[in-house]
């Protein structure tokens, strides 16, 4: 549920089909750098009610879904 | 009974450091600064101490007001980058302005200009005063590990200044701590004893980018919102948007978020970096003097920063 809502934001952001990003995807390879994270974490704040903290660097997609998800099964 | 601004002035130092002068000691580029910060250049002092920019700021200020420094009643100056523990910063500027009113700082970091207004206003609410001299002045380079790419392309030395006289400008305000040293800190080191068993911090600003820019953006639009509404005023009547300068990805994820058009908003962080509590009197200088204000115009302000702290008010100019 994470991974699909991160993707369609994160195809929003950059302006890109959704399909190419993937769990594997590296930010570095999407052109996403660390303040478009947030940014884009902030929008899935709103959407699930939900505070998260960007306490640990991630590299790709799959890992900022699991930083997300440790933090709302908390 | 608040106040109005009377006239305000600003000052930088002649050394303007662009990005590819940066580039040449740092691994970093224009491209990258530019897109991540919105920064093209900044002035940094040589010679120059916090209190010649805080000076030559306010003389400026006086001057556009057509004040003289006895009128003074109260000099207040925002810093976290002042020359002396003490004497405070607003000394300084009184002695060397040839003023003899009482004289202060305020420090809370980058949201100090605000903080500043809302003590002013309590001076003038209880009458105490008639004229005051307010001054946000930084010399953000000598607080800077400048071997460290990720903060000191970010920031700026200047000084900007207003001088407020009785009047109703000021509608309403918001200010907000969240105490706390893990998102933005800048530890001082001076002075250890010898009988200090304390570790010693590294001594120059942090900052955790990410946190920053989310209490940054989320300020910004609660703290808007809320003044805005306490002044009783719609978005749509707001004449001008006056942000703190820390990051142009800031003030552009804020737009996104605010129901106010575009051209309202003001920025030159492009040409002077973040300059801290000193970056709002900057801009109000500038399109003061561009002649952009209109006697009788709403502003709404907002400035957030180390603390961490956060300030909005409604201005009516």
């Amino acid at each position: 549920m994470v991974f699909q809502k991160l993707a369609k934001k994160l195809a929003e952001h950059i302006g890109c089909e959704e399909s190419a990003i993937t769990r594997e995807s590296t930010l570095e390879s999407l052109g996403i750098d660390s303040l478009d994270v947030v940014e884009v974490v902030m929008e899935l704040e709103d959407e699930l009610e939900t505070q998260l903290e960007m306490d640990q660097k991630v590299n790709t997609v799959g890992e900022l879904v699991e930083l997300i998800e440790a933090q709302m099964s908390k | 009974m608040s106040f109005q601004i009377l006239g305000t002035g600003s000052y930088v130092p002649p050394r303007a450091v662009t990005n590819d002068e940066l580039s040449e000691f740092l691994d970093t580029s224009d491209e990258w600064i530019t897109r991540r910060i919105g920064v093209k250049q900044r002035y940094i002092c040589t010679t120059e101490s916090t209190a010649d920019l805080a000076l030559e700021a306010a003389a400026r200020a006086m001057e556009n007001a057509g004040v003289e420094p006895q009128e003074l009643d109260m000099i207040l100056c925002a810093t976290i980058s002042g020359d002396d523990a003490t004497p405070a910063l607003a000394c300084m500027v009184q002695k060397r302005l040839g003023a003899s009113c009482p004289a202060m700082d305020i420090n809370s970091a980058c949201s100090a200009f605000i903080f500043m207004l809302d003590t002013a206003a309590g001076f003038f609410a209880r009458k105490k005063v008639k004229k005051m001299l307010v001054v946000g002045a930084e010399r953000m380079s000598r607080l800077l590990d400048w071997s460290d790419r990720s903060t000191c392309v970010i920031f700026g030395d200047g000084a900007g200044a207003a001088v407020l006289g009785e009047g109703e400008g000021y509608l309403a305000s918001r200010l907000l701590t969240k105490g706390g040293d893990d998102v933005i800190r800048c530890p001082q080191t001076n002075g250890a004893s010898p009988f200090c068993q304390r570790p010693q911090p590294h001594p120059f600003v942090f900052m955790n980018g990410q946190e920053t820019y989310k209490f940054a953006v989320q300020s910004i639009c609660k703290d808007l919102k809320d003044v805005i509404g306490e002044a009783g005023f719609t978005p749509q009547q707001i004449d001008h948007v006056v942000l703190h300068q820390a990051n142009l990805r800031i003030i552009q994820a804020a737009k996104k978020r605010l129901n106010i058009p575009e051209e309202k908003y003001w920025t030159n962080i492009q040409k002077y970096g973040n300059t801290s509590s000193a970056s709002i009197p900057i801009v109000l200088d500038e399109m003061n003097r561009q002649g952009r204000l209109k006697r009788g115009q709403i502003l709404a302000m907002c400035a957030f920063g180390g603390g961490l702290s956060s300030g909005a008010c409604i201005l009516q100019w």
